[in-house]
């Protein structure tokens, strides 16, 4: 008779298949959804946050259009004889002159995109936002006149005919809608007026801060943008129309990886599960699977039949994932508007599109993790000898050996890794870091688990001991429940211990930067509202107010492919630094006398490599002026990018009196809402927009955003602890059932079924306590991790560790009881009295 | 409790599963005194692992009476049942059910244990027991790391070490060749007498059964002598 080894693989596959079917359906179906629930969290961010940075991508498209180079100035912009110039350059085809603005609106908190141009020479260069505009450009001549898009005219309630009012200054202006743009030509808000209307409007005659130029054919964009460096003003760019696409891609970058991150964490936990429940299996099927290799089923066989089991979990959860995550997309867009937290993926008009390709790759991710989790059983079931399999019990190898010194070689890796600085502004290191220190602590799970165990006293007390001594007898079974649930813990206290030393770190920054009783700002972010000189002197004398401190806030490029960059003109001296800035690091006063001094914050030390000590060169009023960095201060509120300068400086090298933030100390005894209704009346004397607040409410309502911005955080976190319970009480639910017979041999003997269950329950907390010590040690080493690294590289701000100790011990003891009630729970089952007939059974 | 009080007493002893199936076995009458030991056969399904269960309170009689050393077990309550059974029975299995995490020492302690025993008798205790069953040299292994016979001397052990007034064999030889079979049963009789106790060995093999005082068979009908010639 021919036979070939690989014959009889179907038999295997299909008992093997089956015994999983009739032994553990539960488990099974749980294992699949544990699968399908990070591939569907997954799935949702990638679809959220595409749909967001897609609907981004193509309102920056409509906005760039076909030119070739833009030229952006500040935000008060540059004399318009530029454009005059640029005109005439031989190898400019077209140039279309811009005055973009962020016009605020009295009564709302954001302000209105507004870009003022030529309608003839911008129908050339954005022809999908304006193209049809150019038969009707007349209308929009009139001084007050402005075209909206249909999304502002929807959210400012607008139509044909309908004033918009705005600020200039503290002025309220009143623009008349002349028409609605179509749906299709933009999908956020913006108002288009005519150049010449909108620098009069605005207050900025002779100004522009933006130039679109279109180039002949054949001049290479690249050399053009380079030779025009030497033209531009300082504080002027030439940027690559790519630059301003991909602005949200960039800038969100960071945020976007730490959510998929926080993801795969999710699915990677998934994995352990699977990784956990098919050892259990493995191990309970040990004597069947014994019985296959004595009836002629090879190696090679059993371990692809294992690893199959493996992939079809995997697969069949990676298909329901997959649906799930694209329904759970389309509730965020729908729900948050595409923002799952840092506020920059706002995007109303964002639409879910479920790519094949980006669909299929998580189908794959899913099965493949799924396999990898199932691929070491698999392979330690397949070498099993078939006589000792049969036998029974935990097998004994030298894997352990093995394992450990993998498990001390990744940590040192890991912890070399994280030394290493990021790529393209992505802590690529710093979580290559974090799994290696994961997977390195959980190799190293079985003879530190030895080790806690050994130092476990014995009480002499048979329920405790008998407990004790199974759990040392058991390490591999042991160590496999607790790997699942030591992965998931410790990241959950390193996240824990991350959100609460940024909470503690943002809490005392709000106490550094919000020194007053009142805190007065025009909308953040817009160019047109600002207080004059009279009023601030004005505000300064009201009643109630004993010191007042003005601020001007401007932003300026320093880069031509980064965002630009907060300057803060305030009262500062290089003698009060560190009482008014929250500073990391400075220069002991007084200042070198090279310059003034600036404090950069410590986004432009990471981002552009401004140092200590070392010269800046900030573009103010078109000019160069050279300062000293002075200090270096963490800044929570300004992304891109911060320098802060002596008022004083400002207005001497600008000219420029205005303020659009301020501070109030008010006199003992005064009433804050009677003081802030006549600073209304002096800063906002129609009406205008500017928002007054009391500190606390300030303190208050900023630290709701930072909780909601860590609140997708937490529920991604959470699922992967839900997962890291369900894999222990699986663990604990296949060791009782195994342990049947045991507990029915007890009984027997005068082992009273509250004794049983004790014992049960001291195994669930002698193992969760090993794995809340481990978790707790570990978890603190990968918040080092994330705090010191990940944080900084993602984000280039510093946060202060500190440990939440109530939140990390509520923790530990909830573990702790829900691994014992999880135990005695399974326990229950398997000590009433129908099962202890099974102590006749042969096992 | 006077010496004459019997180890065990069965009185009309019946146990059905279900209104509606017929009985088990009803009318069980049997009283055993110290020093007896019995065998009980019977075939596959005619109710011996039951019987045991009753025996050892750990299931309930739908009629009758289970009386051990004087005390009614259907009186007691599970917790007062499962102390008594902790005094004063042994139980030996065909499959042993020796804790594999334990060694053998431990094993034959956890009865003494449960007992709450001081922990330097219990020493003496186990040691005297392992020397009885012959795993002196072994007392520091683990089970995985001994022979069937072996493991089933732990067993043993484990059922009298704290001297237990009856004690219930379950087929004990049912996984042994028939030498070391042999051992084991002159092994448990041996010991049974040593304690003064009862004892009951379930079995199918009549050679098993001969090393018993008497014999009795289990049918529907109740437990009887084996016919002449069985």
């Amino acid at each position: 008779m021919k036979c070939s080894r690989d014959e009889g693989g179907r038999a295997v596959w299909g008992v093997l298949w089956r015994s999983q079917m009739h032994e553990q359906p539960l488990r099974l179906v749980v294992t699949v959804l544990a699968i399908a629930l990070g591939v569907a969290l997954g799935t949702a961010v990638y679809l959220v946050n595409s749909a967001a940075l897609n609907d981004f991508a193509l309102a920056a498209r409509r906005l760039v259009g076909v030119a070739d180079v833009i030229v952006r100035g500040p935000r008060e912009g540059f004399a318009d004889a530029l454009f005059v110039e640029l005109a005439r350059d031989p190898q400019v085809r077209l140039a279309s002159p811009v005055l973009e603005l962020e016009a605020a609106i009295p009564g709302r908190r954001e302000p209105l995109k507004v870009l003022g141009l030529d309608p003839f020479r911008a129908a050339a260069m954005q022809p999908a936002l304006i193209g049809d505009l150019e038969a009707h450009a007349a209308e929009l001549f009139p001084a007050s006149a402005i075209l909206v898009s249909a999304s502002a005219a929807r959210n400012l309630g607008l139509k044909r005919g309908a004033l918009l009012p705005v600020v200039v200054g503290s002025t309220r202006k009143l623009l008349q809608v002349v028409g609605v743009m179509p749906e299709s030509a933009y999908g956020e808000d913006l108002g288009i007026m005519d150049l010449a209307s909108a620098q009069w409007t605005f207050d900025r005659i002779g100004r522009l801060n933006r130039i679109d130029l279109g180039l002949d054919a054949g001049t290479a964009a690249g050399a053009f943008r380079e030779r025009l460096k030497s033209r531009l003003p300082p504080g002027s760019v030439a940027v690559a129309p790519a630059s301003e696409r991909d602005r949200a891609v960039t800038v969100t970058r960071a945020y976007r990886v730490n959510l998929n991150m926080l993801a795969l964490v999710s699915l990677l936990t998934g994995a352990f599960l699977v990784f956990s429940t098919q050892s259990l299996s493995v191990l309970r099927r040990r004597s069947s699977l014994g019985l296959m290799r004595s009836l002629g089923a090879t190696r090679r066989q059993i371990e692809i039949g294992l690893l199959g089991e493996g992939t079809l979990i995997g697969l069949a959860g990676s298909l329901i994932g997959v649906v799930l995550g694209v329904a759970f997309a389309e509730g965020a867009l729908r729900l948050l508007s595409g923002d799952l937290g840092n506020g920059q993926l706002h995007a109303p008009g964002a639409v879910l599109e479920a790519a094949p390709a980006a669909l299929a790759a998580f189908l794959l991710v899913g099965t493949v993790v799924s396999a990898l989790g199932a691929a070491s059983p698999a392979r330690a079931a397949s070498r099993q000898a078939p006589a000792q399999a049969l036998k029974g019990g935990d097998p004994r190898s030298g894997n352990a050996i093995r394992g450990s010194i993998a498990g001390a070689a990744l940590l040192l890796v890991g912890g070399a890794l994280a030394w290493l600085p990021p790529i393209g502004g992505i802590p690529v290191f710093g979580y290559a870091a974090i799994a290696g220190l994961l997977f390195g602590a959980v190799l190293l799970v079985p003879i530190s688990t030895v080790s806690m165990l050994r130092f476990a006293p014995r009480l002499g007390h048979v329920v405790p001991d008998t407990a004790l001594a199974q759990l040392e007898d058991n390490i591999g079974m042991s160590t496999l429940s607790l790997s699942s649930i030591i992965v998931s813990f410790s990241l959950m206290v390193a996240m824990a211990i991350m959100v609460y030393s940024f909470r503690v770190s943002f809490e005392r920054w709000l106490d550094k930067v919000l020194p007053a009783d009142l805190q007065i700002r025009e909308p953040p972010g817009s160019d047109t509202a600002y207080w004059t000189p009279q009023q601030q002197a004005a505000a300064a004398a009201a009643a109630g107010v004993s010191r007042a401190e003005f601020r001007r806030t401007r932003q300026i490029f320093l880069d031509p492919a980064r965002p630009p960059v907060s300057v803060i003109a305030r009262g500062v001296s290089a003698t009060r630094a560190a009482t008014e800035l929250p500073l990391v690091r400075s220069l002991p006063p007084p200042t070198p006398a090279s310059g003034e001094p600036a404090w950069i914050s410590e986004q432009l030390e990471d981002l552009y490599g401004y140092r200590l000590g070392g010269a800046i060169d900030l573009p103010l009023n078109g000019r160069a002026r050279r300062f000293v960095i002075a200090g270096i201060w963490r800044d929570y509120a300004r992304a891109s990018g911060a320098v802060v300068i002596s008022r004083d400086t400002y207005i001497a090298a600008t000219g420029d009196r205005n303020a659009n933030e301020a501070s109030m100390w008010l006199e003992s005894g005064a009433e804050p809402s009677r003081v802030i209704a006549s600073l209304r009346a002096v800063l906002a004397p129609g009406g205008t927009a500017p928002e007054i607040l009391a500190t606390p409410v300030l303190h208050e309502r900023s630290l709701q955003i930072f909780d909601r911005a860590f609140a997708i955080t937490y529920a991604l976190e959470a699922v992967a602890v839900i997962i890291g319970l369900i894999g222990v009480s699986f663990a604990a639910s296949s060791t009782v059932l195994a342990r049947r017979a045991e507990f029915g041999m007890l009984r027997h003997i005068g082992m009273s079924r509250r004794q049983v269950l004790g014992m049960l329950a001291s195994e669930g907390i002698l193992m969760s306590g090993c794995a809340v010590v481990y978790g707790l040690v570990l978890g603190g080493i990968l918040s080092l991790v994330l705090v010191f690294v990940v944080n900084r590289q993602s984000f280039n701000w510093s946060i202060e560790l500190a440990l939440p100790l109530r939140q990390l011990t509520l923790l530990s003891v909830t573990l702790i009881a829900a691994a014992a009630l999880t135990a005695v729970w399974s326990g229950r089952a398997a000590t009433r009295r129908e099962a202890l007939i099974a102590v006749r059974e042969d096992w | 409790m006077s010496a004459e009080t019997p180890v065990l007493e069965l009185e009309h002893l019946g146990k059905r599963y279900g209104a509606d199936r017929p009985p088990v076995f009803e009318g069980l009458n049997l009283r055993l005194s110290r020093g007896a030991y019995v065998a009980i056969m019977g075939e596959s399904g005619v109710g011996k692992s039951t019987l045991l269960n009753l025996l050892a309170g750990l299931d309930e009689p739908d009629a009758g009476r289970v009386i051990l050393e004087g005390q009614e077990l259907g009186a007691l309550s599970d917790d007062d049942r499962t102390l008594l059974r902790r005094r004063k029975v042994g139980f030996v299995f065909q499959a042993f059910h020796v804790l594999p995490y334990l060694t053998v020492e431990q094993n034959v302690a956890l009865p003494l244990e449960l007992l709450g025993l001081a922990r330097s008798e219990r020493a003496a205790r186990v040691a005297e027991m392992l020397r009885a069953v012959g795993l002196t040299a072994a007392a520091r292994r683990h089970p995985r790391e001994l022979s069937g016979g072996e493991v089933q001397r732990i067993a043993i052990a484990r059922a009298l070490v704290h001297r237990p007034r009856l004690v219930l064999a379950d087929e004990p030889t049912g996984n042994l060749d028939p030498r070391t079979a042999a051992q084991t049963l002159a092994l448990l009789r041996e010991q049974i007498e040593a304690n003064a106790g009862a004892g009951i060995l379930i079995t199918h093999s009549k050679a098993a059964a001969d090393t018993a005082d008497r014999t009795f068979v289990l049918d529907a009908l109740g437990l009887a002598p084996p016919a002449a010639g069985a």
